[in-house]
Protein backbone atom coordinates (compact mmCIF):
# COMPACT_ATOMS: atom_id res chain seq x y z
CA UNK A 1 0.00 0.00 0.00
CA UNK A 2 1.42 3.52 -0.74
CA UNK A 3 1.43 6.53 1.67
CA UNK A 4 2.46 10.19 1.07
CA UNK A 5 3.82 12.77 3.20
CA UNK A 6 1.29 15.73 3.05
CA UNK A 7 -1.60 14.41 0.86
CA UNK A 8 -4.29 16.41 -0.09
CA UNK A 9 -6.29 13.71 1.42
CA UNK A 10 -5.91 10.91 4.12
CA UNK A 11 -8.67 8.78 5.12
CA UNK A 12 -7.81 6.54 8.55
CA UNK A 13 -9.61 3.74 9.75
CA UNK A 14 -13.13 4.30 7.68
CA UNK A 15 -15.59 2.84 8.57
CA UNK A 16 -19.21 3.33 7.51
CA UNK A 17 -22.33 1.11 8.08
CA UNK A 18 -26.48 1.46 6.97
CA UNK A 19 -28.35 -1.02 9.85
CA UNK A 20 -26.25 -4.09 9.78
CA UNK A 21 -25.01 -3.80 6.72
CA UNK A 22 -21.20 -2.70 6.57
CA UNK A 23 -20.16 -0.59 2.84
CA UNK A 24 -16.85 0.77 4.15
CA UNK A 25 -14.58 -1.67 6.38
CA UNK A 26 -12.10 0.42 8.24
CA UNK A 27 -10.30 1.80 4.82
CA UNK A 28 -6.56 3.43 5.23
CA UNK A 29 -4.94 5.72 2.34
CA UNK A 30 -3.57 8.67 1.41
CA UNK A 31 -4.44 10.48 -1.65
CA UNK A 32 -1.25 12.17 -2.94
CA UNK A 33 -1.57 15.77 -3.95
CA UNK A 34 -1.53 17.59 -7.59
CA UNK A 35 -1.84 13.96 -8.55
CA UNK A 36 -4.72 11.93 -10.59
CA UNK A 37 -5.46 9.16 -8.36
CA UNK A 38 -8.17 6.92 -9.85
CA UNK A 39 -10.54 4.61 -7.42
CA UNK A 40 -11.53 1.17 -9.51
CA UNK A 41 -14.06 -0.98 -8.06
CA UNK A 42 -17.26 -3.28 -9.36
CA UNK A 43 -20.63 -1.37 -8.84
CA UNK A 44 -21.70 -1.72 -4.79
CA UNK A 45 -18.03 -1.45 -3.63
CA UNK A 46 -18.28 1.60 -1.54
CA UNK A 47 -17.11 4.11 -4.68
CA UNK A 48 -20.15 6.40 -4.19
CA UNK A 49 -20.10 6.25 -0.75
CA UNK A 50 -16.32 6.95 -0.24
CA UNK A 51 -17.15 10.16 -2.22
CA UNK A 52 -19.69 11.24 -0.15
CA UNK A 53 -17.68 10.95 3.18
CA UNK A 54 -15.00 12.96 1.29
CA UNK A 55 -17.22 15.70 0.52
CA UNK A 56 -18.55 15.57 3.76
CA UNK A 57 -21.92 14.93 2.45
CA UNK A 58 -21.84 11.86 5.13
CA UNK A 59 -20.40 11.22 8.52
CA UNK A 60 -18.68 8.02 8.97
CA UNK A 61 -20.02 5.64 11.59
CA UNK A 62 -16.09 5.16 12.69
CA UNK A 63 -12.69 6.84 11.94
CA UNK A 64 -11.31 10.01 10.23
CA UNK A 65 -10.97 12.02 7.10
CA UNK A 66 -8.54 14.78 6.51
CA UNK A 67 -8.79 16.61 3.49
CA UNK A 68 -6.04 19.74 2.73
CA UNK A 69 -4.72 19.13 6.81
CA UNK A 70 -8.19 19.77 8.09
CA UNK A 71 -10.41 16.66 10.09
CA UNK A 72 -13.71 17.20 8.68
CA UNK A 73 -14.87 15.53 11.88
CA UNK A 74 -13.98 18.90 13.49
CA UNK A 75 -15.79 21.13 11.38
CA UNK A 76 -19.21 22.06 12.32
CA UNK A 77 -22.24 22.35 9.23
CA UNK A 78 -21.33 25.74 8.59
CA UNK A 79 -17.89 25.61 8.18
CA UNK A 80 -18.54 22.21 6.53
CA UNK A 81 -20.39 24.25 3.55
CA UNK A 82 -17.38 26.80 3.54
CA UNK A 83 -14.61 24.09 3.43
CA UNK A 84 -16.98 22.26 0.15
CA UNK A 85 -15.20 25.29 -2.12
CA UNK A 86 -12.14 23.68 -2.20
CA UNK A 87 -13.65 21.21 -4.42
CA UNK A 88 -15.14 20.54 -7.65
CA UNK A 89 -17.23 18.06 -8.69
CA UNK A 90 -18.19 16.55 -12.16
CA UNK A 91 -21.09 14.37 -11.78
CA UNK A 92 -21.51 11.10 -13.82
CA UNK A 93 -24.56 12.98 -15.93
CA UNK A 94 -23.17 16.50 -15.22
CA UNK A 95 -26.38 17.50 -13.16
CA UNK A 96 -26.36 20.81 -15.11
CA UNK A 97 -29.25 23.15 -13.40
CA UNK A 98 -31.58 22.48 -16.77
CA UNK A 99 -33.26 25.68 -16.18
CA UNK A 100 -29.89 28.06 -17.13
CA UNK A 101 -28.13 27.82 -20.11
CA UNK A 102 -23.97 26.42 -20.46
CA UNK A 103 -22.60 30.40 -19.46
CA UNK A 104 -25.54 30.65 -16.70
CA UNK A 105 -24.13 26.95 -15.01
CA UNK A 106 -20.90 28.06 -15.30
CA UNK A 107 -21.36 32.02 -13.96
CA UNK A 108 -23.76 30.18 -11.13
CA UNK A 109 -21.00 29.24 -8.73
CA UNK A 110 -19.35 32.84 -9.20
CA UNK A 111 -22.58 34.80 -8.86
CA UNK A 112 -22.90 32.61 -5.80
CA UNK A 113 -19.14 33.57 -3.88
CA UNK A 114 -17.30 35.73 -5.73
CA UNK A 115 -17.69 40.00 -5.52
CA UNK A 116 -17.29 39.61 -9.36
CA UNK A 117 -19.02 42.19 -11.67
CA UNK A 118 -21.31 41.03 -14.18
CA UNK A 119 -18.72 41.80 -17.30
CA UNK A 120 -15.85 40.11 -15.09
CA UNK A 121 -18.19 36.91 -14.67
CA UNK A 122 -19.04 37.15 -18.38
CA UNK A 123 -15.62 36.92 -19.21
CA UNK A 124 -14.12 34.45 -17.12
CA UNK A 125 -17.24 32.20 -18.27
CA UNK A 126 -16.51 32.51 -21.65
CA UNK A 127 -12.71 31.52 -21.13
CA UNK A 128 -13.78 28.38 -19.19
CA UNK A 129 -16.29 27.19 -21.57
CA UNK A 130 -13.56 27.78 -24.32
CA UNK A 131 -11.09 26.21 -22.16
CA UNK A 132 -12.96 22.67 -22.54
CA UNK A 133 -13.98 23.30 -25.89
CA UNK A 134 -17.26 24.42 -26.09
CA UNK A 135 -17.27 26.97 -29.07
CA UNK A 136 -19.45 30.49 -28.41
CA UNK A 137 -22.32 29.23 -30.71
CA UNK A 138 -23.37 26.93 -27.79
CA UNK A 139 -22.89 29.14 -24.78
CA UNK A 140 -26.01 30.30 -24.61
CA UNK A 141 -27.60 26.61 -24.79
CA UNK A 142 -29.94 25.17 -22.42
CA UNK A 143 -28.40 21.17 -21.03
CA UNK A 144 -31.09 19.80 -22.67
CA UNK A 145 -29.65 21.00 -25.87
CA UNK A 146 -26.58 20.14 -25.68
CA UNK A 147 -24.85 16.52 -26.13
CA UNK A 148 -23.71 14.11 -23.81
CA UNK A 149 -20.35 15.00 -24.26
CA UNK A 150 -20.76 18.75 -24.10
CA UNK A 151 -22.74 18.53 -21.01
CA UNK A 152 -19.49 16.80 -19.42
CA UNK A 153 -17.45 19.43 -20.44
CA UNK A 154 -20.02 22.47 -19.21
CA UNK A 155 -20.16 20.44 -16.09
CA UNK A 156 -16.45 20.40 -15.94
CA UNK A 157 -15.90 23.97 -16.53
CA UNK A 158 -18.72 25.24 -13.81
CA UNK A 159 -16.71 22.29 -11.80
CA UNK A 160 -13.07 24.40 -12.19
CA UNK A 161 -14.86 28.11 -12.11
CA UNK A 162 -13.97 28.85 -8.53
CA UNK A 163 -10.51 27.07 -8.91
CA UNK A 164 -10.90 23.92 -6.37
CA UNK A 165 -7.77 22.45 -4.85
CA UNK A 166 -9.61 19.10 -5.29
CA UNK A 167 -11.50 17.91 -8.65
CA UNK A 168 -13.53 14.81 -8.41
CA UNK A 169 -15.43 12.71 -11.17
CA UNK A 170 -17.90 10.47 -10.39
CA UNK A 171 -17.86 7.81 -13.35
CA UNK A 172 -17.26 10.62 -15.90
CA UNK A 173 -17.55 8.46 -18.85
CA UNK A 174 -20.71 6.50 -18.11
CA UNK A 175 -23.12 6.46 -21.20
CA UNK A 176 -20.95 8.40 -23.66
CA UNK A 177 -19.37 6.54 -26.77
CA UNK A 178 -15.97 5.87 -27.49
CA UNK A 179 -14.86 9.02 -28.89
CA UNK A 180 -16.23 10.90 -26.33
CA UNK A 181 -15.22 9.12 -23.64
CA UNK A 182 -12.04 9.53 -25.12
CA UNK A 183 -12.47 12.85 -24.95
CA UNK A 184 -13.12 13.73 -21.98
CA UNK A 185 -10.34 11.25 -20.38
CA UNK A 186 -7.91 14.01 -22.03
CA UNK A 187 -9.86 16.89 -21.06
CA UNK A 188 -8.77 15.07 -17.61
CA UNK A 189 -5.94 15.20 -18.13
CA UNK A 190 -5.43 18.30 -19.95
CA UNK A 191 -7.32 20.00 -16.68
CA UNK A 192 -4.96 18.45 -14.49
CA UNK A 193 -2.09 19.65 -16.36
CA UNK A 194 -3.31 23.34 -16.43
CA UNK A 195 -3.68 23.63 -12.74
CA UNK A 196 -0.02 21.52 -11.96
CA UNK A 197 1.48 24.77 -10.81
CA UNK A 198 -1.42 25.37 -7.87
CA UNK A 199 -0.97 21.15 -7.29
CA UNK A 200 -5.22 20.66 -8.09
CA UNK A 201 -5.44 16.94 -6.92
CA UNK A 202 -7.80 15.01 -8.94
CA UNK A 203 -9.91 11.90 -7.70
CA UNK A 204 -11.41 9.76 -10.00
CA UNK A 205 -14.17 6.91 -9.36
CA UNK A 206 -14.77 4.73 -12.32
CA UNK A 207 -14.72 1.10 -13.31
CA UNK A 208 -13.40 1.67 -16.29
CA UNK A 209 -9.55 -0.26 -16.17
CA UNK A 210 -8.16 1.00 -19.83
CA UNK A 211 -9.21 4.49 -19.34
CA UNK A 212 -8.17 4.94 -15.75
CA UNK A 213 -4.73 3.42 -16.59
CA UNK A 214 -4.11 5.57 -19.34
CA UNK A 215 -4.83 8.91 -17.22
CA UNK A 216 -4.05 8.30 -13.69
CA UNK A 217 -0.87 8.76 -11.64
CA UNK A 218 -1.98 5.83 -9.29
CA UNK A 219 -4.92 3.52 -9.00
CA UNK A 220 -6.82 1.92 -5.76
CA UNK A 221 -9.54 -1.02 -6.10
CA UNK A 222 -11.97 -0.90 -3.92
CA UNK A 223 -13.88 -4.43 -2.40
CA UNK A 224 -16.51 -4.75 -0.56
CA UNK A 225 -15.29 -1.89 1.38
CA UNK A 226 -12.03 -2.44 1.37
CA UNK A 227 -8.82 -1.17 -0.18
CA UNK A 228 -7.11 -4.41 -2.02
CA UNK A 229 -4.79 -2.69 -3.74
CA UNK A 230 -2.98 0.77 -4.39
CA UNK A 231 -0.66 1.28 -6.71
CA UNK A 232 0.90 3.28 -9.48
CA UNK A 233 -0.86 3.29 -12.45
CA UNK A 234 2.19 1.50 -14.13
CA UNK A 235 2.32 -1.11 -11.84
CA UNK A 236 -1.34 -1.51 -11.38
CA UNK A 237 -1.78 -4.27 -14.52
CA UNK A 238 0.89 -5.91 -12.76
CA UNK A 239 -0.65 -6.22 -9.24
CA UNK A 240 -0.69 -10.25 -7.64
CA UNK A 241 -3.97 -9.59 -6.47
CA UNK A 242 -6.09 -12.60 -7.91
CA UNK A 243 -9.71 -9.66 -8.10
CA UNK A 244 -7.64 -6.88 -9.79
CA UNK A 245 -5.83 -9.44 -11.64
CA UNK A 246 -9.78 -10.44 -12.87
CA UNK A 247 -11.04 -7.09 -12.70
CA UNK A 248 -8.01 -6.25 -15.65
CA UNK A 249 -7.92 -8.70 -17.88
CA UNK A 250 -12.21 -8.88 -18.48
CA UNK B 1 -45.66 -27.63 21.81
CA UNK B 2 -47.41 -25.30 19.64
CA UNK B 3 -49.93 -27.33 17.08
CA UNK B 4 -50.48 -26.32 13.65
CA UNK B 5 -53.34 -25.25 13.66
CA UNK B 6 -52.57 -23.04 17.16
CA UNK B 7 -49.82 -21.21 14.78
CA UNK B 8 -52.34 -20.61 11.88
CA UNK B 9 -54.36 -19.14 14.95
CA UNK B 10 -51.68 -17.06 16.62
CA UNK B 11 -50.97 -15.50 12.85
CA UNK B 12 -54.31 -14.65 12.21
CA UNK B 13 -54.85 -12.42 15.06
CA UNK B 14 -50.67 -11.37 15.34
CA UNK B 15 -50.11 -9.77 11.38
CA UNK B 16 -52.90 -7.69 11.28
CA UNK B 17 -51.22 -6.30 14.34
CA UNK B 18 -47.82 -6.42 13.57
CA UNK B 19 -49.21 -4.76 9.84
CA UNK B 20 -50.74 -1.87 11.83
CA UNK B 21 -47.96 -1.38 14.32
CA UNK B 22 -45.45 -1.19 11.61
CA UNK B 23 -48.03 1.71 9.22
CA UNK B 24 -48.24 3.18 12.25
CA UNK B 25 -44.02 3.36 13.08
CA UNK B 26 -43.93 4.21 9.05
CA UNK B 27 -46.33 6.90 9.00
CA UNK B 28 -44.71 8.10 12.51
CA UNK B 29 -41.25 8.12 10.72
CA UNK B 30 -43.06 10.21 8.34
CA UNK B 31 -44.82 12.86 10.29
CA UNK B 32 -41.08 13.50 11.93
CA UNK B 33 -39.25 13.82 8.93
CA UNK B 34 -41.23 16.43 7.63
CA UNK B 35 -41.67 18.34 11.20
CA UNK B 36 -37.83 18.36 10.77
CA UNK B 37 -37.76 19.60 7.34
CA UNK B 38 -40.22 22.56 8.52
CA UNK B 39 -37.70 23.27 10.88
CA UNK B 40 -35.23 23.46 9.48
CA UNK B 41 -37.01 25.71 6.57
CA UNK B 42 -37.60 27.83 9.02
CA UNK B 43 -33.62 28.05 10.21
CA UNK B 44 -32.53 28.58 6.36
CA UNK B 45 -34.97 31.15 6.24
CA UNK B 46 -33.67 33.46 8.92
CA UNK B 47 -30.43 32.80 8.10
CA UNK B 48 -28.33 34.55 5.52
CA UNK B 49 -27.83 34.77 2.63
CA UNK B 50 -31.19 36.02 1.53
CA UNK B 51 -31.79 35.55 -2.10
CA UNK B 52 -34.59 37.85 -2.99
CA UNK B 53 -34.45 37.32 -6.96
CA UNK B 54 -35.55 33.40 -6.16
CA UNK B 55 -38.33 34.62 -3.86
CA UNK B 56 -39.75 37.28 -6.56
CA UNK B 57 -39.07 34.52 -9.30
CA UNK B 58 -41.28 31.96 -7.11
CA UNK B 59 -44.33 34.76 -5.93
CA UNK B 60 -44.74 35.10 -9.72
CA UNK B 61 -44.56 31.49 -10.66
CA UNK B 62 -46.84 30.65 -7.86
CA UNK B 63 -48.93 34.01 -7.27
CA UNK B 64 -48.96 35.95 -10.92
CA UNK B 65 -49.59 32.27 -12.69
CA UNK B 66 -52.36 31.17 -10.38
CA UNK B 67 -54.46 34.25 -11.24
CA UNK B 68 -56.07 33.35 -14.51
CA UNK B 69 -57.34 30.11 -13.02
CA UNK B 70 -58.20 32.29 -9.59
CA UNK B 71 -60.58 34.46 -11.74
CA UNK B 72 -61.90 31.99 -13.38
CA UNK B 73 -62.95 29.53 -11.07
CA UNK B 74 -63.84 32.77 -8.35
CA UNK B 75 -66.48 34.17 -10.76
CA UNK B 76 -68.46 31.19 -11.52
CA UNK B 77 -67.96 29.87 -8.39
CA UNK B 78 -69.96 33.34 -6.92
CA UNK B 79 -72.34 33.03 -9.83
CA UNK B 80 -73.57 29.51 -9.00
CA UNK B 81 -73.89 29.93 -5.28
CA UNK B 82 -76.36 33.08 -6.06
CA UNK B 83 -78.10 31.19 -8.25
CA UNK B 84 -78.49 28.24 -5.36
CA UNK B 85 -78.98 30.34 -2.74
CA UNK B 86 -81.70 32.46 -4.33
CA UNK B 87 -83.76 29.64 -5.45
CA UNK B 88 -83.65 28.33 -2.02
CA UNK B 89 -83.92 31.70 -0.22
CA UNK B 90 -87.02 32.69 -2.34
CA UNK B 91 -89.33 29.62 -1.16
CA UNK B 92 -88.64 31.30 2.50
CA UNK B 93 -89.09 34.91 1.26
CA UNK B 94 -85.32 35.88 2.29
CA UNK B 95 -83.79 36.06 -1.54
CA UNK B 96 -82.49 40.08 -0.27
CA UNK B 97 -79.71 37.77 1.79
CA UNK B 98 -78.35 35.94 -1.38
CA UNK B 99 -75.91 38.89 -1.57
CA UNK B 100 -74.57 38.55 2.19
CA UNK B 101 -74.63 34.26 2.06
CA UNK B 102 -72.77 34.62 -1.07
CA UNK B 103 -70.16 37.13 0.49
CA UNK B 104 -70.00 35.45 3.63
CA UNK B 105 -69.21 31.94 2.41
CA UNK B 106 -67.25 32.84 0.25
CA UNK B 107 -64.86 35.35 2.41
CA UNK B 108 -65.34 32.43 5.44
CA UNK B 109 -64.70 28.98 3.26
CA UNK B 110 -64.78 29.00 -0.79
CA UNK B 111 -62.51 31.44 -1.34
CA UNK B 112 -59.48 30.28 1.06
CA UNK B 113 -60.47 26.47 0.36
CA UNK B 114 -61.27 26.70 -3.24
CA UNK B 115 -58.05 28.83 -3.79
CA UNK B 116 -55.75 26.36 -1.73
CA UNK B 117 -57.29 23.09 -3.79
CA UNK B 118 -56.31 24.98 -6.68
CA UNK B 119 -52.66 25.80 -5.74
CA UNK B 120 -52.06 22.16 -4.40
CA UNK B 121 -53.25 21.08 -7.65
CA UNK B 122 -51.40 23.61 -9.78
CA UNK B 123 -47.76 24.81 -7.56
CA UNK B 124 -47.82 22.11 -5.10
CA UNK B 125 -46.95 19.84 -7.58
CA UNK B 126 -45.32 21.90 -9.67
CA UNK B 127 -42.66 22.65 -6.97
CA UNK B 128 -42.10 18.40 -6.08
CA UNK B 129 -41.94 17.91 -9.94
CA UNK B 130 -39.13 20.54 -9.93
CA UNK B 131 -37.82 19.65 -6.75
CA UNK B 132 -37.77 16.03 -7.46
CA UNK B 133 -36.27 15.79 -11.07
CA UNK B 134 -33.73 18.26 -9.82
CA UNK B 135 -32.69 15.47 -7.28
CA UNK B 136 -33.04 12.41 -9.68
CA UNK B 137 -30.75 14.39 -12.04
CA UNK B 138 -28.10 15.62 -8.94
CA UNK B 139 -28.73 18.93 -9.39
CA UNK B 140 -29.57 18.69 -5.78
CA UNK B 141 -26.20 17.11 -5.05
CA UNK B 142 -24.39 19.67 -7.06
CA UNK B 143 -25.82 22.47 -5.11
CA UNK B 144 -24.68 20.69 -1.76
CA UNK B 145 -21.25 20.44 -3.05
CA UNK B 146 -21.19 23.95 -3.96
CA UNK B 147 -21.60 24.56 -0.23
CA UNK B 148 -25.20 26.01 -0.84
CA UNK B 149 -27.85 24.63 1.18
CA UNK B 150 -30.44 23.15 -0.75
CA UNK B 151 -33.20 23.45 1.98
CA UNK B 152 -32.62 27.48 1.86
CA UNK B 153 -32.30 27.48 -2.14
CA UNK B 154 -34.77 25.21 -3.42
CA UNK B 155 -37.71 25.15 -0.59
CA UNK B 156 -37.40 28.46 1.13
CA UNK B 157 -38.29 30.43 -1.29
CA UNK B 158 -41.22 28.24 -2.55
CA UNK B 159 -43.08 27.80 0.70
CA UNK B 160 -42.57 31.87 1.57
CA UNK B 161 -44.08 32.27 -2.34
CA UNK B 162 -46.38 29.79 -0.89
CA UNK B 163 -47.41 31.68 2.24
CA UNK B 164 -47.55 35.56 1.06
CA UNK B 165 -49.72 34.47 -2.58
CA UNK B 166 -52.34 32.51 -0.89
CA UNK B 167 -54.02 35.13 1.09
CA UNK B 168 -53.84 37.61 -2.18
CA UNK B 169 -55.23 34.98 -4.73
CA UNK B 170 -58.15 34.60 -1.91
CA UNK B 171 -58.74 37.79 -1.50
CA UNK B 172 -59.22 37.75 -5.70
CA UNK B 173 -60.90 35.20 -5.69
CA UNK B 174 -63.31 36.27 -2.70
CA UNK B 175 -63.85 39.65 -4.65
CA UNK B 176 -64.46 38.47 -8.17
CA UNK B 177 -66.72 36.01 -6.66
CA UNK B 178 -68.78 38.77 -5.07
CA UNK B 179 -68.71 40.88 -8.17
CA UNK B 180 -70.44 37.14 -10.32
CA UNK B 181 -72.87 36.82 -7.75
CA UNK B 182 -73.95 40.49 -8.15
CA UNK B 183 -74.33 40.16 -11.36
CA UNK B 184 -75.87 37.13 -11.21
CA UNK B 185 -78.02 38.24 -8.26
CA UNK B 186 -79.09 41.94 -9.33
CA UNK B 187 -79.22 41.22 -13.76
CA UNK B 188 -80.50 38.01 -13.97
CA UNK B 189 -82.84 37.10 -10.77
CA UNK B 190 -83.72 40.64 -10.62
CA UNK B 191 -82.65 41.87 -6.69
CA UNK B 192 -82.63 44.93 -6.49
CA UNK B 193 -79.17 46.73 -6.47
CA UNK B 194 -79.73 48.71 -3.35
CA UNK B 195 -81.28 46.32 -1.13
CA UNK B 196 -78.25 43.88 -2.35
CA UNK B 197 -75.61 46.08 -1.33
CA UNK B 198 -77.32 46.97 1.81
CA UNK B 199 -78.06 44.01 3.17
CA UNK B 200 -74.25 42.88 1.87
CA UNK B 201 -72.93 46.02 4.51
CA UNK B 202 -75.11 44.56 7.35
CA UNK B 203 -73.93 41.73 7.31
CA UNK B 204 -70.54 41.25 6.29
CA UNK B 205 -67.73 42.26 8.34
CA UNK B 206 -63.78 42.90 8.08
CA UNK B 207 -63.43 39.95 10.65
CA UNK B 208 -65.51 37.50 7.83
CA UNK B 209 -62.50 38.60 5.50
CA UNK B 210 -59.63 38.30 8.29
CA UNK B 211 -61.34 34.61 9.04
CA UNK B 212 -60.75 33.64 5.40
CA UNK B 213 -56.82 35.85 4.75
CA UNK B 214 -55.65 33.76 8.12
CA UNK B 215 -56.84 30.61 7.02
CA UNK B 216 -55.48 30.75 3.19
CA UNK B 217 -51.96 32.16 4.45
CA UNK B 218 -51.47 28.61 6.92
CA UNK B 219 -53.11 26.86 3.84
CA UNK B 220 -50.25 28.35 2.01
CA UNK B 221 -47.79 27.41 4.52
CA UNK B 222 -49.06 24.03 4.54
CA UNK B 223 -49.15 23.45 0.26
CA UNK B 224 -45.49 25.09 0.20
CA UNK B 225 -44.15 22.38 3.01
CA UNK B 226 -45.52 19.87 1.72
CA UNK B 227 -44.70 20.28 -2.07
CA UNK B 228 -41.21 20.74 -1.50
CA UNK B 229 -40.80 17.78 0.93
CA UNK B 230 -42.63 15.53 -1.33
CA UNK B 231 -40.02 16.69 -4.11
CA UNK B 232 -37.01 16.17 -1.38
CA UNK B 233 -37.65 12.93 -0.96
CA UNK B 234 -37.84 11.66 -4.47
CA UNK B 235 -36.12 8.51 -5.50
CA UNK B 236 -36.32 6.51 -8.39
CA UNK B 237 -36.06 7.86 -11.16
CA UNK B 238 -39.15 9.71 -13.08
CA UNK B 239 -41.39 7.14 -11.73
CA UNK B 240 -40.37 8.15 -8.45
CA UNK B 241 -41.09 12.08 -9.46
CA UNK B 242 -44.51 10.91 -11.07
CA UNK B 243 -45.15 9.43 -7.20
CA UNK B 244 -43.71 12.13 -5.33
CA UNK B 245 -46.17 14.79 -7.14
CA UNK B 246 -49.28 12.56 -6.90
CA UNK B 247 -48.75 12.19 -3.13
CA UNK B 248 -48.21 15.94 -2.77
CA UNK B 249 -51.20 16.56 -4.36
CA UNK B 250 -53.19 14.19 -2.36
CA UNK B 251 -51.35 15.37 1.03
CA UNK B 252 -51.88 19.14 -0.07
CA UNK B 253 -55.16 18.85 -0.87
CA UNK B 254 -56.19 16.28 2.22
CA UNK B 255 -54.51 19.07 4.53
CA UNK B 256 -56.70 22.24 3.05
CA UNK B 257 -59.36 20.55 4.17
CA UNK B 258 -58.55 18.85 7.07
CA UNK B 259 -56.66 21.80 8.53
CA UNK B 260 -60.07 24.11 7.57
CA UNK B 261 -62.07 22.57 10.17
CA UNK B 262 -59.26 23.10 12.92
CA UNK B 263 -58.85 26.50 11.98
CA UNK B 264 -62.33 27.38 11.71
CA UNK B 265 -63.07 25.83 15.16
CA UNK B 266 -60.71 28.11 16.54
CA UNK B 267 -61.02 31.60 14.52
CA UNK B 268 -64.68 31.44 15.18
CA UNK B 269 -63.76 31.86 18.88
CA UNK B 270 -61.04 35.03 18.71
CA UNK B 271 -62.39 36.66 15.54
Amino acid sequence: MLHFDNPAIRIENLTKTFDDHTVLNGLNFDIPRGKITTILGFSGAGKSTLLKHILGLMQPTSGSIHVLDKDLSELNNVEQREFRRNFGMLFQYAALFDSLSALENVAFPLKEFTTLKEEEINVKCHALLESVGIQPISHDKLPSELSGGMRKRVGLARALALEPQIMLYDEPTTGLDPITTHMVNDLIVSTSDRNKDRQMTSVIISHDVKATLRISDFVAFLDRGNIVEYLAAEDFPHSSNELVQDFVNL
Amino acid sequence: MTTKSGTALQNFFLKPIESLGAMVLENLEGLGAFISFVLKAFFWFVRPPFRFRLYFEQLYFVGNKSIFIVLLSGSFTGMVMAYQTYFGFKLISVDSLVGPVTALTLAKELAPVLTGLIVAGRAGAAMTAQIGSMKVTEQVDALEVMGINSIQYLAVPRIFAATISLPMLSAIFLFIGNVGSYIVGTKFLSIDEAIYLSKLGSFMFLSDIWQGLIKATFFGFMIGCIGTYFGFNVTKGAEGVGKGTNLSVVWGMIMVLISDYFLTSFLIHIL
